[in-house]
């Protein structure tokens, strides 16, 4: 039984530019505790698509179906409720400027009725988790990116989330924080068994993270199945630009740039 | 010109009644303009709850009055501050007019402010499950802070300014000293030392605004 499972996506934009078909019919399944990862180059609809399974972007057609529930036949009420299960995690981290880090872990607590006084004191556990408790009392303005995204992590976890949703969660980052951050997703992973699904357009996330991957192009998924597979044997053409993309980065560090 | 004792007495009570008019205009003029200006941000287009007809509705009539002058409008108002105040003088009939001006122009600070807030934060809260009130009072208030209390203090020199200005209609406060006796009596003394204090006050005002606003603001390393 799929734990996640995308039916027939449809999303078009109407914009002052004409329609934007940005999601042309996708589907694809999730099991529990996996990492499945979606690949494609920008404008390919990834983002549009990882929004529409917490419906902070509604698709014109198909259904998100968690654990067999329809996410999309929800009422407010219901979806609220089943957002503070699903965990996101952003590119621009995202964080409350006005707010120290304690207290931004504190937030989904909060929305979920918990005291404040019992959020802090979970909230600083959960920064313990991701080694920034002696960051509790500092505010965002202070940290480093990866330090920021570790926030930004350790206040996911306090949502206790089922499924973790990273838009494009290290492209903010260097490559040495990058390998920090995705480490840390996996640990998570494995600790509580959280299904994950990792947007990107980083070859590098898809391998290091991921079990399974879908590539997408042009609002389509065109290749997908395990990463091994797809990364060593491409069959569409989009997955092998995407090989290709990566191996001129490769190249290009070899020669010291 | 003397400056006897009677004449600072008379400046001393034009102080503490401008500073009286202007202090519960401001907050009158946030009780009507801090729920417009919500509700002018949470129903716009890109708002959080878009509700183009309502948006539109408010939206219009927050330009109607903050177009009509404010000497027009205390004239105009005269009846609605006899009935609310029993009287149309004063510096107490004067903040019904006051707050009735200041109300749309506060409420167009407010929604300005509260459409700075970065769109990913919000829309981070929108991930969690957090309701729109929730979102309105942590997310929008509260990352819009710094900008609604440099708000406040635009709010207090525009109203301190309107306040002088009922002066021509017997409207109490330095204002109204700097009409009865620089304008009607030419004693022109009266009227710089009054336009003097009016300035200082705006300054102090400004002043203070913005030393809070900066010592709460963390964005600030």
């Amino acid at each position: 039984m799929a734990f996640l499972e995308a039916e027939q996506l449809f999303k078009t934009f109407h914009t002052a530019n004409g329609d934007v078909e940005a999601l042309k019919g996708v589907s694809f399944s999730v099991k529990k505790g996996q990492i499945y990862g979606v690949i494609g180059l920008s404008g390919a609809g990834k983002s549009t698509l990882v929004r529409c399974i917490n419906l902070l972007e509604r698709p014109d057609k198909g259904r998100i179906l968690l654990e067999d529930h329809d996410m999309t036949a929800l009422t407010d009420a219901e979806l609220r409720k089943e957002r503070q299960s699903i965990g996101m995690i952003f590119q621009h981290f995202n964080l409350l400027m006005q707010r120290n880090v304690l207290d931004n872990v504190c937030l989904p607590m909060e929305i979920a009725g918990i005291s404040k006084k019992d959020a802090r004191k979970k909230a600083l556990e959960y920064l313990e988790a991701v080694g920034l408790a002696n960051k509790a009392h500092a505010f965002p303005v202070q940290l480093s990116g990866g330090q920021k995204q570790r926030v930004a992590i350790a206040r996911v976890l306090a949502g206790k989330p089922k499924l973790i949703l990273c838009d494009e969660a290290t492209s903010a980052l260097d490559p040495e924080t990058t390998g920090t951050i995705l480490h840390l997703l996996q640990e998570i992973n494995k600790k509580h068994q959280i299904t994950m699904v990792v947007i990107t357009h980083e070859m590098r996330v898809i391998e290091e993270l991921c079990d399974e991957v879908a590539v997408l192009e042009s609002g389509r998924i065109v290749e997908s199945g395990l990463v091994s597979k797809v990364f060593n044997d491409p069959q569409s053409e989009a997955a092998k630009r995407l090989l290709l993309v990566r191996q001129t980065q490769d190249i290009l560090k070899g020669t010291g740039e | 010109m003397q400056i006897d004792s009677q004449i600072v007495g008379l400046l001393l009570e034009g102080i503490r009644d401008t500073l009286y008019m202007v202090l519960v205009s401001t907050i009158l003029g946030y009780a009507l303009g801090l729920p417009l200006g919500i509700m002018l941000a949470v129903s716009d287009k890109n708002g959080i709850r878009p509700r183009p007809a309502l948006y539109r509705i408010l939206d219009i009539i927050t330009n109607i009055l903050r177009s009509i002058p404010f000497l027009i409008l205390l004239i105009l108002l005269i009846p609605v501050t006899r009935a609310l105040v029993g009287k149309s003088y004063g510096s107490t009939a004067t903040i019904v007019p006051l707050t009735i001006a200041a109300a749309p122009f506060i409420g167009r600070m407010v929604e300005s402010s509260l459409k700075e807030v970065d769109q990913g934060v919000i829309e981070a809260a929108q991930s969690m499950g957090a309701s729109d009130g929730t979102i309105v009072w942590k997310v929008l208030l509260g990352e819009a802070r710094i900008s609604l209390i440099v708000g406040v203090t635009i709010s207090l020199g525009t109203i301190l300014g309107y306040s002088a200005m009922a002066g021509v209609v017997g409207g109490g406060g330095l204002g109204d000293i700097a009409i009865r006796y620089g304008y009607y009596r030419w004693e022109t003394g009266i009227m710089l030392i009054t336009v003097a204090i009016i300035v200082v006050l705006v300054q102090i005002l400004q002043w203070i605004g913005m030393r809070i606003a900066k010592k709460l603001d963390r964005r600030i390393p």
